[in-house]
């Protein structure tokens, strides 16, 4: 494993990212819906391997303003992983998780923000079953921070990580709707052993 | 007409005045502005990592590493006509996004990592930093001007400040 480029690991984890998209976009529609009280679509989830340059872009520009959400990965498997939302998203969601009592308009009140940490916990939660589910592998989230802030720089975290490997990022893109759309973006940080442990654990020969 | 040239992450741009460099939404990443003030030759580089020898593969993009990012942001300037001995640099960036960053992965620090190496590289080729907005806990965005050397920066629900 020691000289595989995340390039080359991709090939097989593309694949396995694909299925986590599925599973776990699925798990956190349930989860949100649950927590909205009411129903929440969502679009297939896209898993998109992208240029460091690229990701701001997709995302609206370097320097829109997003809602990242960022946890520590421990158990069988370590690393890390980040929710990211759009601020409008994110406003929506806190107006509907406290009942209106936080109008779309206000500034993220310390209130606002728990919610949205809590938010952030129920949708990597969701992706962290399933990757679990599928591998037999014990996996941990620890307690999440938060951040508001450009784009550029909440990704500046999980891309140095990546960075290490190569010149991509992986991410799994979701949309869900209820009354609006709500873009979200999970990204999955294994550390450099777990990749093999991941594949390994779901019968993939490593190359 | 001036042109304000844009650079990505792990990329770098060199310009001549009128023309400016700008980065934009700098978290851990450093932006490192460097100039001649005699030829107003300038650059920007914006890495995302301390040092290409820690790292297997890095040979594939020069401008991702502080160490190798300097030298070749100089080396790019030289060829404009700027020369070393003239050169001065303001950094930005360098921060700590998330208060809990990188668990076991030992990468929580690379915001101060990055701006370590950098401030080591500079020193190494004889560049005086002249200015520097670093560290603390949000995204930045730089403008560079070589024809003045200022450097803006602009970060969420603060105003612009110019070092």
């Amino acid at each position: 494993m020691g000289d595989l480029t995340l390039e080359q690991v991709t090939e097989n984890y593309y694949d396995v990212l694909r299925e986590l998209g599925n599973i776990g976009a699925g798990n956190a529609m349930t989860a949100l819906s649950q927590m909205l009280q009411c129903k929440v679509d969502m679009k297939v989830p896209q898993v998109r391997l992208l240029d460091f340059t690229d990701v701001g872009e997709l995302m609206g520009g370097e320097e829109q303003i997003m809602v990242g959400v960022f946890l520590g990965v421990e158990g069988d498997i370590t690393g890390s992983m980040m929710f990211m939302v759009e601020e409008k998203s994110a406003r929506h969601l806190i107006q509907r998780i406290t009942m209106g009592m936080m109008p779309e308009g206000s500034e993220f009140e310390e209130m606002g923000l728990s919610a949205m940490k809590e938010v952030g916990n129920i949708i990597t939660g969701a992706y962290l079953n399933s990757l679990s589910t599928m591998t037999n592998l014990k996996i941990y989230p620890t307690p999440p921070a938060l951040t508001v802030d450009m784009a550029g720089a909440i990704l500046s975290v999980p891309a140095i990580q990546f960075g290490i490997l190569g010149d991509k990022i992986l991410l799994i893109q979701s949309q869900f709707y209820d009354e609006v759309e709500l873009d979200g973006y999970f990204i999955l940080i294994p550390d450099m052993e777990s990749y093999a442990k991941i594949l390994t654990a779901l019968g993939i020969p490593l190359i | 007409m001036s042109e304000i040239i844009k650079v990505g992450m792990a990329d770098l741009k060199t310009c001549v005045s009128p023309n400016g460099v700008t980065t934009l939404g700098l978290g851990s990443c450093v932006g490192i502005a460097v100039r001649d003030p005699v030829t107003k030759v300038g650059g920007l580089a914006h890495i995302m990592l301390p040092d290409s020898k820690a790292i297997r593969n890095s040979h594939l993009n020069v401008a991702k590493f502080a160490d190798t990012g300097i030298v070749e942001l100089v080396n790019q300037m030289e060829k404009l006509g700027a020369k070393r001995n003239r050169m001065v640099a303001k950094i930005a960036g360098g921060a700590t996004m998330f208060s809990f960053q990188g668990g076991s992965t030992a990468m929580g620090q690379v915001g101060l990592r990055n701006v370590e190496a950098t401030k080591a590289k500079l020193k190494e080729l004889k560049i005086p930093i002249l200015a520097e907005d670093t560290g603390a806990n949000y995204g930045r965005t730089v403008i560079f001007y070589p024809e003045t050397g200022e450097f803006h920066i602009r970060a969420v629900g603060k105003p612009e400040a110019i070092i």
